[in-house]
């Protein structure tokens, strides 16, 4: 096992390699520039040599090679650079927002879990019944409804009814505070976001814990266990369940890594400062090191993840072993 | 009372309250005490006002400093009303024929850590601006080109000596950016240190800041003005959709957003929540404009761009795009409500402007007919923003299809709008605009010579006439010969030659909750940002 997760951290190092060079290349052949969109995109006049300063102080005037061994190289010495927007340190502005984006992650994926996995069951176990089909229509719907839409509906609805109900409207707090500092404040603000991405998420889990569960109960060992007399809620918890979760673990465990950098949307609808809203602040300005950075920060996450969803193979399924 | 009875009557309200901006106002005790929270669409680059030009760092910065003169916080609507800020008693007139300013600097001023302000500091600041060593940012030296020297004879004056007298001078230094920045800072701390530091004498004093999430400002004991501000503090929160700034206000998360809201957003504000709403709305100064591409072969004639013009029924667009956009007002290369701006009279002798429609589009198409460029074929360049520049552009198209004209429109995102603009120049067409925050028609219509940084239609070197004509209104004191010159230009740029076409100018509204008060609207959303005059009726 220790020389196959060696192996695995070992084969790390071209896919890192791989992704920086096509990120960096790939943000180099998008036209724009971040002095111009800085500078002239409030319309106001600002003189060209003001532009080239701009550029020559950022370093965008030094050759692509230098550059992307200066980006490179930044690894090695634990220096990420600062944001060519705000000027800070790319680590210091993506640990402000690395919690909240964390903390997400998790709750999105409670809530995914707490409905994906007893409904997809359920579904399976029920199949063609009008539960099944109720089942099948709330997965379809949340794969279909767009999470920015089910978010302003979200918002739009607590405003309507909270002034109906109440006199006066009201609307998640859009100023992240730290669950430490103040757990009222933070779960009013984030439980809005963790339903709407965790429903959309509960919706192909639902779709894979039932069609997983649906070929496990066709398994020869399933029919035996029942031919034995064994409890149907053993049967399908302790024989059916386990077994059918390596690929919803699967989905569970790339559902995650997606969100910690990929709520773009749902970040931008809660208003929530987090990695998605910074990495399309990073795009939107061409702010170079700070796209590069979350670009290979989601990289390393996804990596990491893929190797713990091998590892958890192992423990849900002792049959498979790692050499 | 019924939801549209509602409507109207705070519409009614609304607009009454922000009339009165510029009217005789109601007098209010104004409460002490209280945070406002406002909403910014966008994030700060860096807190340094010489070096930024973008309305996200003036929102949450500019509290935290004065200026030597400023707009008149009583009177933002006016384009001509400056007032002393960090000088004593009146902005002062020019001497030795027009060129030299004295201003006398306020006594007692303190930064926000300790230090007291003297005319070395002012000068330290202008020379920043004016004359910034090598390597040093600052986006608005060009504004000062006129300026010959800034001196401190002693420590309670400083003295600004221009090359010739220009009607420039003053509303360039009211300017919003020219923060007051210490000398004892600049020289210990280097010229980058106010790009994340601040010590101001403003109202407000730096508290925190989260980046990517709000900037806060919490009240200053010693400002130099008596009795302000009126809060305890601010919090700037940052929220790039405008949906949720809408409901943020709605939800009163914030009390206002000061950049503005287009007609929708305020018609929702005001029917969900009724009187706890005011509307504050005025012209404002940023003009939606099309450029043709002189570089392109089709739009070198003449008689081709001043048929686009001729076709535009500007108008009518103003009646109705103003229910949908954030535009409204017709007008020329100045400011509409400023005194050098042309009037109506004025305005229809310009090609495009008339009154009839039908002869204008006439002659637009005799025009295209001469030039043998009857069904002109031709892209729009387009910036991929809803408000105002896709829907004005697709009016336009409308407009033009009227002469029958073939346009399409190809729409970009921010960024590589602007390289399509400045540098690739691949466009036949293009949506431009131009956004400034004092007043100052003279550096205003800059835009319009093609020898400016910021004009993109290539004519460069090609109208030496329309460079001379500005030459001439630069080095011009008067200013009633001032006005006359700017109409010879306006005829030239938007008429004659048809170098540049305007559209409709924008128009602010800022819907806020009623219980923010002292805030009056301004014609741009870089003034009257001090907050200093706001205060909570809570």
């Amino acid at each position: 096992m220790g020389k196959y997760i060696l192996k695995r951290v070992l084969l790390m190092i071209p896919t890192l390699l791989g992704a920086a060079i096509l990120v960096f290349l790939l943000l180099r052949m998008a036209p724009g520039d971040i002095c111009a969109v800085r500078f002239l995109g409030t319309g106001m006049a600002v003189a060209e040599d003001q532009i080239q300063l701009c550029r020559e102080q950022l370093g965008l005037d030094k050759p692509q090679i230098i550059q992307f061994f200066d980006f490179v190289w930044g690894y090695f010495i634990f220096d990420l650079g600062n944001s060519m927007w705000t000027g800070q340190p790319v680590t210091h502005e993506i640990a402000i927002r690395f919690e909240l984006s964390m903390q997400v992650a998790i709750m999105a994926t409670i809530v995914a879990t707490v409905i994906a996995i007893p409904l997809g069951i359920l579904s399976a176990v029920r199949q063609n019944s009008m539960t099944d089909y109720l089942v099948r229509g709330f997965a379809i719907a949340g794969i279909a409804i767009p999470s920015f839409w089910l978010g302003l509906m979200i918002i739009l609805g607590l405003l309507i009814v909270t002034q109906s109900w109440f006199g006066e409207p009201w609307m998640p707090p859009i100023q992240f505070k730290s669950i430490w500092e103040d757990p009222a404040h933070n779960l009013a603000q984030l439980v809005w976001p963790a339903v709407a991405t965790g429903y959309r998420y509960s919706a192909v889990a639902t779709r894979m814990t039932r069609s997983a569960m649906l070929e496990v109960l066709r398994e020869d060992y399933v029919r035996t266990a029942r031919a034995k007399g064994m409890v149907e809620k053993i049967v399908i918890n302790r024989h059916a369940l386990k077994n059918a979760l390596l690929p919803v673990v699967t989905i569970l465990a790339l559902e995650f890594a997606f969100l910690m950098g990929g709520l773009v949307v749902t970040e931008q609808v809660f208003n929530l400062n987090g990695l998605g809203n910074l990495m399309v602040d990073g795009v939107e300005r061409q702010d170079f090191t700070m796209t590069q950075n979350l670009v290979m920060l989601v990289v390393i996450i996804f990596v990491f993840t893929n190797l713990l969803t091998d590892l958890a193979y192992a423990w849900l399924d002792p049959r498979i072993r790692y050499s | 009372m019924s939801k549209y009875a509602r409507f109207a009557a705070a519409l009614a309200l609304g607009t009454g309250l922000a009339m009165g901006a510029s009217g005789p106002a109601k007098a209010e005790t104004p409460k002490k005490g209280g945070i406002l929270n406002f909403i910014v669409a966008a994030e700060a680059p860096s807190y340094d006002g010489h070096k930024e030009s973008t309305f996200a760092m003036v929102h949450p910065t500019r509290p935290f400093y004065s200026l030597l003169i400023r707009v008149n916080p009583e009177n933002p609507s006016s384009p001509t009303d400056f007032i002393c800020d960090l000088c004593e008693g009146s902005v002062p007139k020019p001497t030795d024929g027009g060129t030299v300013y004295t201003f006398k600097v306020k006594k007692g001023v303190q930064f926000h850590d300790g230090q007291v302000l003297s005319a070395q500091d002012l000068v330290a600041t202008y020379k920043k601006i004016i004359f910034p060593p090598e390597g040093v940012s600052s986006a608005r030296k060009s504004f000062f080109t006129m300026v010959e020297s800034v001196t401190a004879p002693d420590d309670e004056t400083i003295v600004f000596k221009l090359k010739f007298p220009s009607g420039a001078f003053i509303p360039a230094l009211a300017t919003p950016f020219n923060y007051t920045y210490s000398a004892k800072d600049l020289k210990e701390h280097g010229y980058d240190w106010h790009e994340k530091n601040v010590n101001g004498t403003g109202a407000f004093k730096f508290k925190e800041a989260v980046a990517g999430s709000h900037v806060e400002g919490v009240r200053f004991d010693n400002y130099h003005v008596k009795g302000l501000p009126y809060l305890d503090g601010y919090k700037a929160l940052i929220s790039r959709k405008m949906a949720i700034r809408v409901q943020a206000i709605r939800g009163d998360r914030a009390a206002i957003e000061f950049r503005g809201f287009p007609p929708k957003q305020r018609d929702d504000l005001v029917a969900a929540l009724g009187n706890e709403i005011t509307v504050q709305e005025s012209d404002w100064n940023c003009v939606l404009l099309y450029t043709p591409n002189h570089g392109r072969p089709i739009m070198q004639d003449p008689r081709v761009r001043r048929a686009l013009t001729l076709a535009v029924d500007r108008w009518g667009g103003s009646q109705h795009l103003s229910r949908i956009a954030i535009v409204k007002t017709v007008g020329g290369v100045v400011y509409p409500k400023h005194p050098m701006a042309a009037t109506k009279a004025e305005l229809v002798r310009l090609d495009g402007y008339g009154t009839d429609l039908k002869a204008s589009r006439e002659k637009a198409k005799k025009l295209l007919a001469e030039a043998g460029k009857a069904g002109l074929e031709f892209e729009l360049l387009n910036r991929g923003t809803d408000q105002p520049y896709k829907i004005v552009g697709t009016w336009l198209i409308g407009q033009w299809r009227q002469v029958g004209m073939k346009v399409t429109q190809r729409v970009e995102p921010t960024k590589s709008f602007y390289n399509s603009l400045r540098k690739t120049k691949n466009f036949d067409v293009s949506m431009d605009f131009n956004c400034q925050s004092v007043i100052n028609p003279i550096g205003d219509v800059s835009k319009y010579i093609g020898s400016a940084g910021n004009n993109y239609a290539n004519y460069k070197g090609q109208d030496q006439e329309l460079e001379d004509i500005y030459a001439k209104l630069v080095q011009e004191g008067d200013e009633a010969k001032q006005r006359e010159i700017i109409r010879v230009f306006e005829k030239r740029a938007l008429s004659d030659m048809a170098h540049e076409g305007i559209t409709l100018w924008w128009y602010k509204i800022n819907p806020h909750r009623s219980y923010v008060k002292g805030w009056k609207i301004a014609p741009s959303h870089y003034l009257n940002q001090s907050l200093d005059q706001v205060w909570l009726d809570k």
